[in-house]
């Protein structure tokens, strides 16, 4: 290993040009004659729209157009799709309305875009954007899942009734039902995931350019996926060839999931600079992204665990209603199906499970993935199930766990939900966390806790998530519109030094790094002399982005095929060189070597030739030293481990501190451990913050209460504690990296453990069922009721 | 319009802006300084966090013409000729920062903080940073940079 290769902890190459505020965002792209957008959207959740005035804002200062639904259909403006389709379980294909990037006649959702006002200045068009009179016809809405599959619920579409989008199932529900026909113990749950919104700290932006001389556009936008969008533009919204399109997502300020999809607002900056000549830059307010980015989770459901009197997991089933929104999202139907039912199995031995998703229209913002994306979902579900059986049955609650682990020697372990997990070693996650927190001594720390008047509890989670989704072929029977491989080009230069263009997008995950060790630790390269390039789709062959914590693994391993090439084309030029059979010449350090000989050439030397061929094989090699590669994996990557949270509750405020977090993950083969512990870091308050403190809080009418950082509450440095995180590796089997994927792991695991933990300290008062957030609020009321005192 | 007089990391400017134009407008926008960002709407985020006569100040809640007069330092003018601050550097060798947006607002009112409070705990480092949002990195690295940069301006200064 050199020093900057696999396992070094370097310092990101990245960094010096955020630090000195240097970075360059897509709102910091300022084109000349810049114009600027801004939206008029729905105030209401379900309303007609009888007509639209837009005199007076065009009258107004510096107004370049008012741009409606009207004009995006004369247009022949596409809608935005949807990128994946269900199959329900009689067979019939999901309900997909269509979603036009201006509405037209009718709004669904509070923020839906109605339109669009175009001006020199961005003061100028939200001055105007406030003259645009628009006649709503309010209409009933409805919001939350229970009421919308009510009778006579208001109808999000009048094709999808009862609101429902799919019904879909997953696994064998007649061994499933044989099993808890004769279960000797059965626990059943019933609970909610909280909407949250995804909230990167940058706001979506999107800045559109028409040049009419070469006739092509250009985009900057907030994407984790430029080619993804490029293709989404070309072939349904805005209806140009690829060529004569170029997407640049520049250094991005985080995704989390928000930013995968095509949004409209991406589409109508290209369409409207066409119109009005000038390039039209969009950037979202905070309150506005609470409107307009996709939202996450959004479940309810009732799960039922089978168990042998001893504890041993039989059977679990599974009913869960998932919100979908007013319209399909990029990706909205797979994250409640196939990133979620197929994790029910968790780290455990489960011998037979059914579960049933029901995806239903609401009058409320998109929901898609947010960092975790469904995993998360089944992990709390199943990891609630686990501690409230523990309680039930009268098992400690790490034992339960421990004897329906998965065991080492299990693996290649295959699920009854779809999946066959490659490796894993979960009791040695399991105890590391334990260790970690230094469980043995919990009840000392918990009489300590009772001393200063807090009630101090315990929580656990064990864990599986599936990364990398893969492979195309099999994503593709199960709906996908996309493939899921990634793609890398390795360019050597004549004097040795690399640029490699990924398809990969980093927006915080350090892959000029990361990716750059990788190439090191095969070639020996300085990193100093690897730039990565990422994120422009005028410079990148071809990429599938950033996502699902599938980069290193699936864009790192399309690197690691194409630095093989590179190696290969290498030998060729060096056993010339050497006079040598090609066969006979091995690569290893950054040299060429004859096996058993001292003769050798350097990297760099071959490197130099391939470019300067005058002693060089022509007849067999050509010129150059560049390769590409396409990797699509065999199979998903699963990352596992263990999650332990203490908890100290103020009874009398109902306060929950987060005093010890202690974590114990397998997220495969590292490349930068200070980074993994990063990723795990983020992915922890995000989950915390799941846990605690956010939701997107929606009445009855629709309207979104939590609307911004004055109501949404964000985790902040003092909500949280310094984390202790660990990692116990096993190397994924099926990639050339070894690498599982480490993004989201904190998002995952973490939110029943902190919840576990909430309930470990309130079971002496009674309470014993809990929806997160768990506020101040909440917990206060429950321990009330549990008390029997006024809530 | 108002026409006011400002220093900018130590250069003077004067400009004509709108009465309602933000700091954080004048900043961005007029002067192209982008190292300030913009997070939020209500004050909330800190990512638009300078020094305003040497005080941190969310610049998207001041109007460019209260500051007619003052001296502002912005994360650009941190440190000059392109050499980092003990907290940048901080920053960088704890791995305080991903996607570097909350970067320069963490990195100025961390800057603040420590020059106010030379020696402060996990927990008043917790606390001074309440007002910054960051969403990558849990905080964790960001609260261990500024007990190091806190450390490192110890050290000079003994």
């Amino acid at each position: 290993m050199s020093d900057q290769g696999l396992g070094a902890s370097v310092a990101r190459k990245e960094d010096r040009r955020f630090l000195l505020g240097k970075g360059r965002y897509t709102d910091d792209v300022t084109l000349p004659n810049q114009s600027y957008a801004v939206f008029v959207r729905s105030p209401h959740a379900n309303a007609a729209i009888r007509s639209i005035d837009a005199r007076q804002a065009l009258a107004a200062p510096g107004v370049l157009a008012v741009l409606t639904g009207e004009d995006a259909a004369a247009d022949d403006l596409g809608g935005i799709p949807c990128g994946w389709t269900i199959t329900s379980k009689d067979g019939s294909k999901m309900v997909a309305p269509p979603h036009p990037a201006l509405v037209k006649g009718k709004a669904r959702h509070t923020g839906d875009p109605v339109a669009m006002v175009i001006a020199e200045t961005r003061a100028q068009a939200k001055d105007a954007a406030q003259l645009v009179e628009v006649d709503y016809d309010p209409q009933p809405a409805v919001a939350h899942l229970n009421a919308a599959v009510a009778n006579g619920a208001p109808q999000v579409w009048d094709e999808a009734p009862g609101n429902v989008c799919f019904d879909w199932h997953l696994g064998d529900a007649a061994a499933t039902d044989a099993e808890f026909a004769k279960a000797e113990r059965v626990v059943a749950i019933d609970l909610t995931n909280n909407r949250v919104a995804p909230n990167a700290i940058e706001p979506r932006a999107a800045n559109g350019y028409y040049d009419d001389v070469e006739d092509r556009y250009t985009l900057y936008t907030t994407s984790q996926n430029p080619h993804l969008t490029r293709l989404l533009l070309a072939a349904y919204t805005l209806k140009v060839p690829e060529q004569k399109l170029r997407v640049v997502a520049p250094d991005v300020g985080g995704g989390f999931g928000s930013k995968i999809f095509h949004y409209a607002e991406e589409l109508l900056v290209l369409w409207a600079s066409k119109k009005v000549g000038h390039p039209v830059k969009w950037t979202s307010d905070r309150s506005e992204a609470f409107l307009s980015d996709a939202h996450g989770r959004d479940h309810v459901t009732h799960a039922e665990l089978a168990l042998t009197a001893d504890g041993k997991f039989r059977a679990l089933s599974v009913r869960t209603l998932a919100n979908m929104g007013a319209y399909l999202s990029t990706f909205a139907p797979a994250i409640p199906t196939y990133l979620h039912a197929t994790l029910l199995s968790g780290p455990y031995v489960i011998p037979a499970i059914y579960a049933e998703v029901k995806a239903i229209f609401t009058h409320t913002v998109p929901v898609d993935a947010v960092r975790g994306a469904g995993r998360p979902e089944a992990t709390y579900l199943l990891e609630r199930l686990v501690d409230k059986a523990a309680r039930e049955l009268g098992i400690d609650r790490v034992e339960i766990r421990r004897k329906n682990l998965i065991q080492p020697d299990q693996f290649p372990y295959q699920t009854p939900v779809a999946l066959q997990y490659d490796v894993g070693d979960y009791p040695a996650t399991l105890d590391m966390a334990l260790q970690a927190i230094d469980y043995g001594k919990f009840a000392e720390r918990k009489a300590e806790s009772e001393q200063r008047g807090k009630l101090r509890g315990f929580g656990i989670s064990t864990y599986i998530e599936a990364c990398g989704i893969a492979p195309s072929a099999l994503v593709g029977a199960l709906g996908a519109g996309a493939g899921l491989y990634e793609a890398a080009t390795v360019r050597v230069h004549p004097t040795g030094s690399v640029t490699v263009f990924t398809g990969s997008h980093s927006h915080g995950q350090g892959h000029e790094t990361t990716f750059a060790q990788l190439v090191n630790e095969r070639l020996g390269i300085p990193i100093e002399n690897i730039e990565i390039v990422h994120g422009d789709t005028d410079r990148i062959p071809f990429g599938m982005g950033t996502y699902g914590s599938r980069s290193a693994a699936v864009g790192g391993s399309a690197i690691y095929k194409a630095v093989d090439k590179i190696v290969d084309k290498g030998k060729k030029i060096a056993a010339h060189l050497l006079e040598a059979n090609v066969a006979d010449v091995e690569f290893e350090d950054g040299k060429y070597r004859v096996a058993g000989t001292d003769r050798e050439k350097t990297f760099g030397e071959v490197a130099f030739t391939a470019y300067v061929p005058h002693n060089y094989p022509i007849d067999t090699v050509e010129p150059g030293l560049e390769d590409s590669a396409f990797y699509d994996p065999k199979n998903f990557t699963f990352p596992g481990g263990c999650h332990l949270v203490e908890v100290e509750v103020d009874p009398e405020t109902g306060v929950v501190e987060v005093v010890d977090v202690a974590i114990a993950d397998d997220v495969g083969v590292i490349i930068n451990p200070m980074i993994v512990d990063g990723q795990a870091h983020g992915g922890l308050a995000h989950g915390i913050g799941q846990a605690l403190l956010e939701e997107c809080v929606y009445d009855t009418e629709g309207q979104l209460l939590s609307g911004s950082f004055m109501s949404y509450t964000m985790p902040r440095a003092a909500d949280l504690p310094s984390f202790k995180v660990g990692n116990h590796v096993t190397a994924c089997t099926h990639n050339p990296t070894g690498i599982k994927g480490v993004g989201e792991v904190g998002a995952i695991g973490v939110p029943p453990a902190v919840i576990n933990a909430v309930l470990d300290a309130l079971a002496p008062l009674g309470v014993t069922h809990l929806d997160m957030p768990a506020t101040p609020e909440k917990v206060w009321r429950a321990i009330q009721a549990a008390q029997g005192g006024a809530a | 319009m108002a026409t006011i007089s400002l220093k900018v990391n130590e250069k003077s400017h004067v400009v004509d802006v709108e009465a309602r134009t933000l700091l954080v407008e004048l900043l961005r926008e007029h002067l192209r300084l982008t190292g300030t960002h913009v997070g939020c709407d209500t004050s909330q985020c800190g990512a638009c966090t300078v020094w305003v006569d040497g005080k941190s100040v969310k610049s998207c809640a001041m109007l460019a013409v209260e500051a007619d007069g003052a001296a502002v330092t912005t994360i650009e003018g941190l440190s000059g000729n392109g050499k980092l601050h003990p907290m940048q550097t901080a920053f960088h060798t704890c791995h305080g920062l991903q996607c570097g947006f909350c970067t320069p607002g963490m990195v100025m009112r961390a800057t603040e903080l420590i020059q106010r409070n030379p020696n402060p705990t996990e927990d008043e480092v917790r606390h001074g940073l309440e007002g910054n949002l960051c969403r990558c990195t849990g905080y964790h690295n960001i609260v261990k940079a500024v007990l190091t940069a806190a450390e490192t301006v110890r050290g000079g200064a003994q």
